[in-house]
Order: C-alpha cells, then structure tokens, then sequence
C-alpha cells in the first residue's frame, strides 16, 4: 500500500469513528424521549380537539377514531382532511374536521372544525396561521373572542346565503383591517358544514381501517 | 489558562465579539423568531447549549480528527447535538418546542457554531472550549432577548406575554402589561421590523463603545498633562 493511501485510510476511519458514536448517541437518545414525544403529541391533540368537544361528551379514543380523506370541491388544493369521531357508548356524537382555509391573506390557515351529529356547530378554533399579527390574528381564541361567534350555528342559522362575512353581505363579523382573514375561515366553514350535510354517513360509519386516498 | 484568559473569552463572547451584533453570524434566527421576548430566550437557551456541547465534542475528538475531514467531522457532531437538544426539548418542552420548533434544526446553520469549533474549540482544551461556548451563546442570547424584548415592546406593549409556555403556571404571571390599551406598532413584528431593530441594537451598541473609548482616551490625555 502506498503511504498516501494509509493516510486516507486513518481519515476515513477517524470520520466513520465520529459517526458511529453521533449515531449511537442519537439511538440512545431517541429510544429515551420516544414514549414521551409521543405521549405530548397526544396531549396537544386531545387538549386541542378537548376545547370543541369537552371530553365528558364521548368515551372512546377520539385522537385514535380517525380517518383522513380529500375532496377537492369542498376542501380545495388536494388537502389531506382529518376527521375525528366523538362517541358515546358507539353512538355518533360529533366529528371534528381538521382542514385548511387556503384562501387566506398569507398562506394556509389551519383550522379545527367541530359539527355536531344534529349539524350545529360545537366549536371552531385556529391552530395555525402565518396572517397578519395584530391585524388577522383576531381569529385566535387567544386574542380575541372571534371564533366563538360560530358556536351553535348551522346551515340554516344564519341561512346558507348569508354565511358570509358582513362585507359580503352574510352575517359574521369580520375586524377592523382585515376582511381577508375572516373571510377565508368564514367560507371554510360553511363548505365543511355542506360537506358534512352531504356525506353525513361517510364521515361517522366509515371504519378507521380503511384510511380512503381518494373518495367520489 | 489564567482566570485573565477566562475572563477575556467572556467579554469577547458576550461584547467585543458578539455573535449577534458585531460578528452578525446567525442572522436567520436572530431576525426570525425575535418577535418575543419568550421566543428569543427560548432560542438563545437552546443556541447555548448546543454550543457548550458542540465546543466540548470538538475539542475532545481534536486527538481523532485530522484537518482534512474536520469540517465533515464538526458538521456530524453539531448536527447529533442539535438533534439530541431537539428531542429533549419535543419530550420536555412541549409546547415551547411547538413554537420554536422549526427554528430549532437551523441551529446546525447557524454559523456561529461552526465558526467557534473551527476558531476556538479546534485549538483549545474542553475547558476553555466550555467557557468559549457559554460565553459565546451567552452573548447570542442577550442579542436575542433584546432584540424580543424591543420587538415585543413596540409591537404588542407587553413584556415577556406567553412566558408559560416555557416556565408552565409560574410563567403566566411574569407577563408585564406597559399600557394598558395598546393600538400595536404592527411593524416591529413583521420581517422588516426586525432589521429595524437589528439596526438600532447595533447603532447602540456603536455608540456606548465610541463613548467609553472617549471617555478612556480624556483619561489618558489629563494624566499625561503635568501638573
């Protein structure tokens, strides 16, 4: 073997040496926190999904009781929907939509809409949102009580032609500054309540097993 | 080394060569999450610690890495413990994690990092390295939690607002209202706000060192005028 290659050769090792110990590092690590993370990620979920529907209303797994589905004329850009399935003793008692508002000012707003089994509303909240702070950011529970406007309301209370914000002729505020904002998150709810119309039964009755790509 | 030396590494990590304000390395997360005070202490803490580590790692593998892989080698180690304070933070600060967590992996690009491994814990035994890192992320943070704490100021009115997210209930009362109807500077929290900011934390800090080097330089002229 030349000597330059010997050189190489100690380089290599001495580089394969530090990733070995970086990677067993990180094994040890992730093996350590791994029940934790997960054990947080279920507590943000259900403290989240816990604010729509208060959990003395259901009794089974509601983050577990889960499907994800698309459809594109009601829930636009090829998103990914999450609905979760509070229910009591096996009885339907109201599904949780996880969606996006696309048309936004700025990019996706994330939303978590809450329908009772009658088609009333029990709850939208905001989880995520990059809209103007201070101007758009009204629709947080946080700042503001905005999104409780939506509580108990359906289909026909506002009826279907004024769910809208007031600019556009509906029924729903929208803030000083901002019409955009309220708007998207007004309009995403209105399509989830028609879609839940819709398809009522493909929401509650379809088994978490099958998980469906694509429906229609 | 002499407790001289020490204390030369912590004036340079946290004033004469502040990450933050006189190097500018690390500009994407200083300008990035700086919209709070909370959030910038929450980064700066992470950013302190990844530099303790990442310094101690480098200078205790000085005897394995050779100059011509070190860089891949101190690319490794600072992506395993940027990794290694991720999943700690996801496991034990949930839901500060939530809020900084995509800011946290761009820990690996700060330049900063990197920039003390080559410079300092290269060269220099775990000790120093330590006091380098913890000097250097110090200095980063301060950077940070000023640069919040005007953005949060100007912006919202309140001082240290969602501190529960990182101190749990005890936080919740550390939040400080200034005004109590505050129309919000809007600004500040935006993207330019923070190069605005930027750019008066570095002005002011020109300024109080082109005062004291003044104020030195009067001194020495009175004690050379006789009499």
């Amino acid at each position: 073997m030349k000597p330059g290659h010997l050189e190489i050769l100690k380089s290599a090792a001495a580089l394969a040496l530090v990733a070995i110990v970086g990677t067993s590092l990180l094994t040890g690590v992730n093996k350590l926190t791994e029940a934790r993370i997960a054990e947080q990620e279920k507590r943000v979920i259900l403290d989240q999904l816990g604010q729509i529907v208060s959990p003395d209303l259901y009794n089974n797994e509601l983050q577990l009781d889960q499907i994800t589905f698309q459809d594109d004329l009601y829930f636009p850009r090829g998103q990914q929907v999450v609905a979760y399935r509070a229910r009591m003793n096996e009885q339907a008692v109201a599904v949780i939509l996880k969606l996006a508002a696309v048309n936004g000012y700025n990019g996706n707003i994330n939303l978590l809409v809450g329908i009772n089994e009658n088609g009333s509303l029990c709850g939208v909240r905001v989880t995520s949102h990059k809209e103007t702070p201070g101007l758009g950011d009204a629709i947080e529970i946080e700042k503001s009580d905005w999104a409780l406007a939506f509580n108990g309301m359906s289909l026909g209370h506002p009826l279907a032609d004024t769910w809208a914000v007031r600019r556009d002729g509906g029924s729903f505020d929208q803030f000083t500054g901002a019409t955009i904002t309220p708007r998207a998150v007004v309009n995403a709810v209105g399509l989830s309540l028609e879609f839940f119309a819709k398809r009522k039964s493909f929401l509650f009755d379809t088994p978490v097993e099958l998980i469906s790509g694509k429906n229609q | 080394m002499s407790t001289a030396d020490y204390r030369q590494i912590f004036l340079d990590g946290i004033w004469h060569q502040n990450t933050g304000l006189v190097v500018l390395l690390g500009l994407c997360p200083l300008l990035a999450v700086t919209s709070t005070v909370v959030n910038g202490l929450g980064l700066g803490l992470a950013t302190i610690l990844t530099l303790v580590f990442s310094n101690l790692a480098v200078s205790l593998a000085r005897p394995v890495i050779r100059p011509e892989i070190r860089i891949p080698a101190y690319v490794l180690i600072i992506a395993c413990v940027v990794t290694v304070i991720q999943l700690l933070m996801q496991a034990w600060l949930h839901d500060l994690y939530r809020v900084l967590g995509i800011f946290i992996p761009l820990i690996v690009t700060n330049c900063a990092i990197i920039g003390r491994a080559e410079t300092f814990a290269s060269r220099n035994a775990p000790l120093p390295s330590i006091v380098d890192g913890l000097a250097t992320g110090l200095g980063f943070c301060l950077a940070l939690i000023s640069l919040g704490a005007l953005r949060e100021l100007l912006g919202h009115g309140t001082l240290f607002s969602q501190a529960s997210l990182m101190f749990g209930e005890l936080g919740s009362s550390l939040q400080l209202n200034l005004t109590d109807d505050h129309g919000g500077f809007i600004l500040a929290l935006l993207p330019p706000g923070a190069f605005f900011g930027l750019g008066l934390l570095i002005a002011g800090k020109n300024w109080l060192d082109a005062r004291h080097s003044r104020r030195n330089e009067r001194q020495n002229i009175s004690a050379q005028v006789p009499g």
